[in-house]
């Protein structure tokens, strides 16, 4: 087949100019390009390659801001979606350190002399996230929250040397889909116990609690911790980093492991990804934990630095035997994360979950008196409740996003006619009376 | 004399000043509700009290005390450290993409989704493969999610038996890790001298408890191996799958497809090959490309689309036999708008460009170094070329010394001691958006580094000298470790 000749076009990602690459070639003394290529069965070189052509960065700005103003975003509408992602406050610092270069374009620190930035923010992050989650240690990030809560169990399996694990019912239904496939290949049994009166083997590896849980409830970790001590099993917490901000946090009731989303802490919201997961434990688990750590140790000449350690836990080293196969995992997230801790700050961030509280209590309360409306669960929540609707909440929903309102999450599969709502410190009082208005159009 | 490296460098923790504060929240706006139960509640929370001005030094100051591609040359061998693209950035953090909640309906999504439908076809297109789902969130996901599929594809077939997954001994390690969270059991296979796979011992583990194989292909060696074809059909006669371990496509973009080469299942890198930013350890994306048998296994979400008849609708599916969810929500969302806008930047003809460029760039610098550094497989090298850093081991430098002293001269150090096969491995990759002038320059500071280590070894093993911090202690950090702040005992 003919080779098409593209050498018309110059991309501006590529500065070796025809002439430039025809004086490497002789350097290198072959007469083409291709003829690097000759390893290559000849059959298969050249495909066709259906691939729309180059275009400029005028008509691709263009293109591209025009189909995002398809889909309808949070600055133009009010929000009170939740379910695992969050409509939080990220300062104004948090995207210009995150788009320096330095930042943005830097390697995994495996060279510590040339990553001294990237490692001291990894050390910020944990201890920051240890300080939130009153743990031990953290590690430096993790994927999302759901294979932080996955790899967590395997984690408590490997602890334990046990292969049961016990979930609650309450947890979020898509974490439960991602634990299992993490632990049903390696041949880990998964079971479900239901929140209320929970009955926890002694042969459990690990009881796996959200806090608060799937439905904006506050669970009793107390009772899960005796539970599990009794049983010899690791408690394992999901907790929301923003409830934190007042909440007791799982630490202090002897959580073993403490994973979480670290999305709300200022990370874009961004249709699900880049997050960050969250990971912390105890400090004589943490051989078995998986994902980067980060340490502070000091150079040849004694000055503080910081340094990738505990590698032996990690693939590059142990191969089939690590902890985990992560890798590449959400580092810069994690520095999103650590800005916003910072900027938030102490009195801040007891500030910042206090209005989600007061605000979902309210918001809450109004709903509690429509007619037609009610609140079917019982029990002390954070920022998240759920509602039980005169109707279809899809229905609801669509009648919401006409008045720029982007309703509650749809529940209505696993509780009939049922609408799970956040409210956070974003939500404003017209707003909130604003969808409480909406709501009541369909009362009765 | 100030000391005003050790003050840039004092943790937030230790800047605290009470009283201080770095944001302003707004005053509550409605009635204040009755809080939880005391018992509920926490007591302190040891958060930094700073002023915004602080936190934009600290974080502004650190960030100088890194390397990265914005400022630096990174030869980093199989990590594909390329430029990245700005315009990638400004439109995924444009609010009509940033702004959007996962779990908001599709009708409400449909530019977002569009997207990502168009960017599976596309990456369907390059590999050649018929199914693509953009749900790994980096490589090593993609990796466990390609396995995965080969482990249910076997079981559903009547082949639980198969268990055993054999990886060649060059490969990265996430490969083993990935396979063994499958529930495969993981069989190396060596290298022959030219760097190719080892035939004969290939064929000796095809026996019927064979599940497959996982090749990087090129490998990460820099070469390509030149039995492909052959390593495809041995393992599929012996009733096994393969596996390509797609990193490295950087070198193939429209060169060739592997679909076409019998593989049947493959993992790319966007944060490697699509130019998307390394963040210093992440974000990335792995989404996994397969062949029509193993499309029904694909991990959710799959983008759809129903033409209907003037208006186009996507929607989220998961395939029939799904393995599942592999995270909460839908991938990682922003790294795949970054990819999307980078090939449609470059197009078809830009496309082939980068493989052939990343290409030649690489066999510059071997070309140019061979007289200097231990060439262990001197032949046409892909992206990347792997030296041997063992010429001057007798006077005490090794390749760590060399790459500590690349740092010296401002380029960043070459992926070393990987693959392990190859003793001092220093792995170069310079991509394509490096310029000759730069090329040229690092020659030169390799070939003064040689020098160096026979005229002053000491200087060179003792490298770094010029960056911010010296070598570090990694015994200590790892024999006691400290892994955070801890508020120093009341005396
Ligand atoms: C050859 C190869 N395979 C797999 C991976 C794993 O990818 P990731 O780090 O995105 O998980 C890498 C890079 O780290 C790699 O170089």
């Amino acid at each position: 087949m003919p080779v098409p000749d593209t050498s018309f076009f110059q991309s501006h990602y590529i500065p070796n100019t025809p002439s430039q690459q025809q004086e490497m070639l002789d350097a290198i003394g072959v007469n083409s390009i291709d003829d690097l290529f000759s390893d290559i069965p000849a059959k298969h070189r050249h495909p066709t390659l259906d691939i729309p052509h180059p275009m400029s960065e005028i008509d691709l700005k263009f293109q591209l801001m025009a189909l995002g103003l398809k889909n309808s975003n949070l600055e133009q509408n009010a929000c009170f979606l939740g379910a695992g992602a969050y409509n939080h406050f990220s300062p104004s610092i948090v995207k210009p350190i995150l788009t320096r270069g330095e930042f943005l374009t830097s390697y995994t620190p495996y060279q510590a002399e040339a990553s001294q930035g990237t490692l001291q923010v990894a050390y910020e992050f944990q201890s920051l996230i240890s300080n939130l989650m009153d743990m031990d240690v953290a590690n430096d990030g993790m994927y999302d929250g759901a294979t932080s809560f996955a790899e967590a169990a395997l984690m408590a399996c490997r602890v334990t040397k046990r292969d049961e694990i016990y979930v609650l019912d309450t947890i979020n239904p898509v974490y439960r889909e991602v634990i299992e496939t993490y632990a049903l290949p390696q041949k880990l049994k998964i079971y479900t116990l239901p929140a209320k009166n929970p009955i926890l083997p002694a042969t459990a590896a690990c009881l796996l609690v959200q806090y608060p849980n799937f439905h904006g409830n506050i669970e009793d970790l107390a009772l899960y911790k005796r539970q599990t001590e009794d049983a010899g099993a690791l408690l394992v917490v999901s907790a929301d980093p923003i409830a934190m901000g007042m909440l007791k946090p799982p630490g202090e009731f002897g959580a073993d492991i403490v994973t979480g989303e670290g999305q709300g802490l200022g990370v874009p919201i961004s249709y699900g990804g880049p997050y960050v997961g969250l990971f912390c434990t105890r400090k004589k688990f943490v051989r078995q934990m998986p994902g980067r750590i980060v340490g502070r140790t000091n150079d040849s000449e004694g000055k503080t630095g910081y340094v990738l350690t505990l590698q032996t836990r990690e693939q590059h080293i142990r191969r089939e035997r690590a902890t985990s196969n992560i890798c590449t995992s959400q580092a810069l997230l994690a520095l999103a994360a650590t800005i916003t801790m910072a900027a938030v700050g102490k009195t801040g961030f007891r500030q910042l979950s206090e209005l989600n509280y007061h605000k979902a209590h309210y918001a809450a309360s109004l709903i509690e008196k429509l007619p037609g409306f009610s609140l079917p669960l019982e029990g002390e929540f954070f920022n998240e409740f759920v509602v039980k609707c005169p109707t279809n909440p899809s229905t609801i929903n669509k009648r919401l996003l006409a008045n720029e309102i982007i309703g509650g999450l749809d529940i209505s599969s696993s509780m009939p006619d049922c609408m799970l709502i956040a409210v956070t410190e974003m939500n404003t009082e017209p707003q909130i009376t604003a969808l409480v208005t909406t709501l009541a159009e369909f009362g009765s | 004399m100030n000391n005003i490296h050790a003050f840039q460098r004092k943790l937030l923790m230790e800047r605290s000043v009470p009283g201080r504060i770095g944001s302003i929240l707004p005053d509550l706006d409605v009635p204040k509700q009755n809080l939880p139960r005391p018992e509920l509640l926490r007591d302190n929370l040891d958060f930094p009290e700073l002023s915004e001005p602080e936190i934009v030094r600290y974080f502004t100051n650190l960030s100088r005390l890194n390397f990265s591609i914005d400022t630096n040359f990174y030869p980093l061998g199989s990590c594909t450290m390329k430029y990245n693209p700005k315009i990638n950035d400004e439109i995924a953090f444009s609010p009509g993409y940033a702004g959007l909640h996962p779990n908001q309906p599709i009708d409400e999504v449909q530019g977002a989704l569009t997207i990502l439908y168009r960017l599976q076809g596309y990456l369907r297109e390059i590999t050649g493969m018929s199914g693509v789902s953009l749900a790994p969130l980096a490589g090593a996901q993609g990796e466990l999610a390609g396995v995965l599929m080969m482990r249910r594809y076997l079981m559903d077939n009547g082949q639980e038996q198969r268990l055993k997954m054999l990886i060649p001994d060059s490969a990265h390690g996430t490969n083993p890790a990935s396979a063994k969270m499958a529930g495969f059991n993981v069989v190396s296979v060596p290298t022959d001298d030219s760097g190719n796979t080892n035939l004969e011992a290939l064929r000796a583990e095809a026996t019927n408890d064979l599940a497959g194989i996982m090749i990087t292909l090129p490998s990460t060696l820099g070469l390509f191996d030149k039995n492909i074809v052959e390593i495809c059909n041995i393992i599929h006669q012996a009733g096994g799958l393969v596996y390509a371990d797609g990193a490295n496509m950087n070198a193939l973009l429209g060169q060739v497809k592997i679909g076409d080469l019998g593989f049947d299942v493959m993992h790319l890198n966007l944060h490697k090959t699509f130019s998307t930013p390394h963040g210093g350890g992440g974000p990335g994306a792995g989404p996994v490309a397969v062949k029509s048998i193993l499309e029904p296994y694909l991990p959710a979400p799959i983008i759809g689309l129903n033409q209907e008849p003037n208006e186009k609708h996507y929607y989220l599916e998961s395939p029939n036999k799904s393995i599942g969810k592999l995270a909460a929500f839908h991938g990682n969302f922003g790294v795949l708008v970054r990819a999307y806008v980078y090939i449609r930047s470059l197009g078809d003809y830009g496309l082939k460009q980068i493989s052939e460029n990343a290409v030649l760039n690489a066999n510059y610098i071997k070309e140019k170094l061979k007289g200097y550094y231990n060439l262990p497989f001197d032949r046409n090298c892909m992206h990347e070329v792997v030296f041997s850093a063992t010429k001057h081991k007798d006077k005490g430098v090794n390749g760590l010394s060399i790459s500590k002293r690349l740092l010296d001269y401002g380029f960043h150090a070459p992926t070393m001691y990987f693959p392990l096969t190859v003793d001092e491995a220093l792995l170069i990759e310079p991509t394509e958006t490096e310029s000759k002038e730069t090329l040229d320059l690092f020659i030169e500071t390799m070939k003064s580094i040689d020098q160096e280590a026979q005229s002053q070894p000491d200087l060179v093993h003792d490298a770094p000298h010029n960056t911010p911090i010296r070598r570090l202690d990694e015994a200590k950090a790892a024999r006691e470790p400290d892994l955070r702040w801890s508020r120093p005992e009341e005396p």
